[in-house]
This record gives structure tokens, sequence and C-alpha cells, in this order.
């Protein structure tokens, strides 16, 4: 099973509630899959700086002076927000990749769970209502989110196992289903560079977007090449810094629901999961078309 | 005529006050409101109830019904009218995957668009679509009609057996075994009477084709043994 749920506003004054809406919708979807549930929030973007989210283990041992490890890597300017089990790391854009580097040695037992100039990413094994509430996430602010709560078949319920899958910055997916060549496809995109931390297949199919982007396609050419190069069961809704897509493998028996109004694009694993939205009544309502690329994009909407 | 808000009264409360209908009672409407995407809305009814559902539903709605007439004024999750036995569900808007699947009789009217898989393993019921279907519909369908005033995905009918279709617009592509086949009078006296009992007015029989199975797959024949 799974559930997934993702809403992209267009309507600024909604922005505020971004963190609550998502949460409502992803707490409705729980009997879809107790294992685990993650949130990305896309909380807009400050001129030159960036986040990473991390995660500990033992968050009091792994994030005690952690700021102050950084001081080198980050020339002073990190700054460490803890929450329950996640930190953010806020920091100058150009220090991304120092400190990252600076991780791995100070903080060795970290895990990455995204990074990027927008992205907060939160995930823990457990029901959505005790991470969103772990993680307040119902306070916060965006532009954009996603969120997953599983049903666990291609790999252990752990922490890394749990969605959304972050593989570039500011890039996230969500998955419903299954994919049947993502062994092969990790070794293929091993050797283009990409970097794995499971054995997860939505995390290749995260890391396959991302090796797409990387050649300079957008979102929605990516996805319509993973129609033609993943196997499998899916549904997927993926996020970047100002984009939203959503696409159903030819089979489309992973269930999926979107709802448009002028305020915003809201997808849903059920109609359940979108029904506390404000104007749904009036929305215009639709399952989305196997095999069927459907993409937003909040800079490509201004341009 | 009771009315169940379902914001505030538990599903199986409702769908027990369907079963608890004394045999001769004259009061068997119901209405249903704040459905708000509930699963299993109206299951397993075995009286000549009605019931009208105001907003949409979630899976199964309508599931096995026996005799019940159920409007849903909204549109319904997968898996509608499941394995109904006899009796109508009428779906004001639309409806996802696998409606009216394995269904036994009984009428099934969707006046949206149904997703995939509509039909799939029908045995008996009667579907009738004013939009388009999805792909795989009416998969291994053994009996019964299914009526498309719209399109048809792809594989329509795939590994067909009995069951008869007929689709006015254009089919996508057709499954294995399924065939175009001539619209005989016989036929055309079914489609008119289906359509009726489905409400549609504006639409004469002869506009639509008809198909069904070729027969080779299901009857095994040695000869094709290769193509198995």
């Amino acid at each position: 099973m799974c559930g997934i749920v993702g809403l992209f506003l267009k309507d600024k004054s909604l922005e505020p509630q971004l963190g609550a809406l998502l949460s409502d919708m992803l707490i409705t979807m729980t009997d879809r899959g107790p294992d685990s549930a993650g949130i990305a929030i896309y909380g807009g973007t400050r001129d030159g700086l960036a986040k990473i989210t991390v995660q500990s283990a033992d968050p009091d041992q792994d994030f005690a002076g952690l700021q102050e490890k950084l001081k080198e890597a980050s020339g002073g300017e990190a700054t460490v927000e803890i929450k329950s089990t996640h930190a953010v790391i806020s920091l100058p854009a150009a220090r991304v990749d120092a400190v990252r580097e600076a991780l791995a040695t100070v903080a060795p037992n970290l895990r990455v769970m995204g990074a990027g100039e927008s992205v907060e990413i939160y995930k823990e094994v457990g029901l959505p209502k005790e991470v969103v509430e772990r993680f307040g996430v119902r306070s916060m602010s965006g532009s954009h989110g996603i969120g997953h709560t599983r049903m666990a078949t291609e790999s252990a319920v752990t922490t890394l196992g749990a969605h959304p899958f972050s593989t570039g910055a500011d890039q996230c997916l969500v998955h419903n289903g299954s994919l049947s060549n993502h062994n092969n496809l990790r070794r293929t995109l091993r050797k283009k560079g990409m970097r794995f931390e499971t054995e997860n297949d939505s995390e290749v199919a995260a890391a396959y977007l991302t090796a797409e982007m990387n050649t300079g396609k957008d979102l929605g050419e990516a996805l319509e090449g993973a129609l033609d190069d993943l196997d499998g069961f899916f549904t997927f809704v993926v996020g970047t810094k100002s984009g939203f897509g959503v696409v159903r493998d030819p089979i489309a028996c992973k269930p999926a629901v979107m709802a448009e109004t002028d305020q915003y694009v809201a997808f849903g694993s059920e109609y359940r999961a979108l029904v506390n939205l404000p104007g749904i009544e009036t929305a215009r309502v639709w399952e989305p078309e196997p095999a069927t690329v459907y993409f937003w994009d909040h800079e490509k909407a201004a341009a | 005529m009771p009315v169940f808000d379902l914001t505030a009264t538990p599903l199986r409360e409702f769908n027990q006050a369907l079963h608890d209908v004394k045999s001769g009672a004259n009061d068997t409407a119901f209405e249903v409101v704040n459905p708000r995407g509930h699963h299993s809305v109206a299951v397993g009814i075995d009286a000549p109830v009605v019931v009208d559902v105001r907003g949409s539903v979630g899976y199964y709605c309508a599931g096995m019904n026996d005799g019940g007439t159920v409007t849903v004024h909204g549109s319904a999750g997968p898996g509608v009218a499941e394995n109904m036995m006899s009796g109508t569900v009428v779906i004001e808007g639309d409806a996802s995957q696998y409606a009216g699947a394995t269904g036994r009789g009984g009428l099934l009217v969707i006046k949206g668009n149904a997703a995939s898989r509509c039909g799939i393993s029908m045995k008996g019921i009667d579907i009738v679509v004013h939009g388009s279907i999805g792909h795989m519909s009416a998969f291994m369908a053994q009996s019964g009609n299914l009526v498309v005033l719209g399109d048809a995905g792809e594989a329509l009918g795939d590994s067909l057996y009995e069951a008869r279709l007929f689709v006015r617009g254009s089919v996508k592509s057709l499954g294995a075994d399924c065939i175009e086949k001539e619209m005989r009078p016989e036929h055309i006296e079914v489609l008119s009477g289906l359509l009726e009992k489905a409400g549609v007015t504006d639409v004469k029989p002869e506009e639509f084709k008809r198909y069904g199975s070729a027969r080779k797959l299901y009857t095994f024949n040695i000869d094709n043994a290769d193509a198995y």
C-alpha cells in the first residue's frame, strides 16, 4: 500500500498553512502504511543561504557542540537548529560541500536527509501523527511539500528506508509501489557517480531523476524518461526547489487522485486525503492518467 | 427518511441500519451526507433499499449490492459496486479503477468517466458509462454487457469470455482474443433496453460498435499450444 500526499501552493496567502494542511493530509492516510512517515517542506529560499537536514540515532550525543565542530568548514557561519532526532544546519550556500565533507569526520554517525536552498526533510519510524508532532511540522510554512506513510515491501523498516528520498539539492521523491529493475539501475547510476545510502528501490528512482536532471533536463523531462527506464509499479510525487511533479506507471494500479483550484494543486493516494483542503467542493478533481507526466513549476509559472 | 452524517455517525452503524430494514417495510429510503471519501459506504445491501449519498466516496462503495438502489451524488473510488448481485448503482461523477468488477447482476451507471479495469471479470452485470473508460477494461469478462458512450483505453476485452462490449467512440486497442463483431438486430435490441434503463435518451444504438470474444483463447486448442 503506502500513502502519499503532495501540495503545491499557487496562492501565497496559504503558505503559512502549508505544514498544517500537509500534516492533516498525511495523517488521514495513516491506515495505508504504519511503518514510517516522512515529510519534505519547501520553506522558501533566502539569498545565498542553504540548509542541510541531518538525522541522528543518538541526538543528545551527536548534536552536542555540532555548530562549534562545523566552525572551520562553515567559516563560522553555520547555525544548528535541533528538532528531536533531526537538526537543520543553515549556512552559506557556498559552504555546503565543505560542511558535508566535514560532517563525515566530525559527526560520522549523522545521516544527511537532504540539502538545498529550500527543502527540509523529516522522517522517522512511526505513525504520521507522531512524526508530524515530533518535528513540529504543523507550524511550518512553505510553497510546496510532499509526504509519505510507508508500508514496507522492498527494504527494512528504518529511518533511512523511510520516504521522502533526496538524492540531489532540493530534490525529493515519494513512491507508492515497487520497482523490479532497481538493482541493475543502481549499478548503472553508481557508475555515473550517484551515491546510495540504502538498498531501497525508491531511492534508486530518486537518484535516477537526479542523474537525469544533472544532464540539464527539467523535472518534467526527467519523469518522461522514468516511464521508459523504470520497471515496476509506481506512483511518484516529486519535488524540486520550484517544481512539483506526478507520474504513474502504465499499468497504474497504485491509486492517485488530484485536485486543482486557483489556490493549489494537491495530490493524494485517496480522495480522503483531500477533503479538508479549502475549496475542495468546487475543485477540479481527477485521477491522473497512466504513463502521463504532470508537472507544475513556480518559476515557469512566473516567467 | 433517516439521514446519516458520516462525520458524526460511525459507518458500521449506517451499514447495519441498511440490514435492519424488515422485509415489507415502507421506510426504505436513506440519505448519507459528508461521506468525505469514506470506504465501504453501503456495502452488503441485501434488501430493496434506496440510498442517496451526497458527496464522493472511497473504496468499494455499494459492494456486493443485492437489490438496493444506490446513487452517489459525487465520484467513487476504486471498486465501486464490486461483485454486485442485483439492483442499481448510479455514480453521478467519475469512478476510479475496477468499477463493477466481478459483478454478477444488476445495473451500474457511471455518468462521468471510469478509470482502468472497468468491468474486469464481470459475470452478468450490466455497466453503462456515459463518458470514457480506461485501459484493460472488461479483462476476462465472462458475461453481461458493458456499454461505453465515449472511448475505450488500451487492451479492451483482453482474454474475453462471453461478455458483450458496446463502444460508441474510439477503442485505443483491443486485448488478446477480442474482436469487433457484427451488430445484429438482437444486439440493437439489448443495447436500446440498456440505454433506456440508464437514462440515455440522445444516443442511438446504431452509433455503437460491438466487440466480443474470438473464442480462440478460452477454448483451449492443442494446435495452439505453441502460442501459450
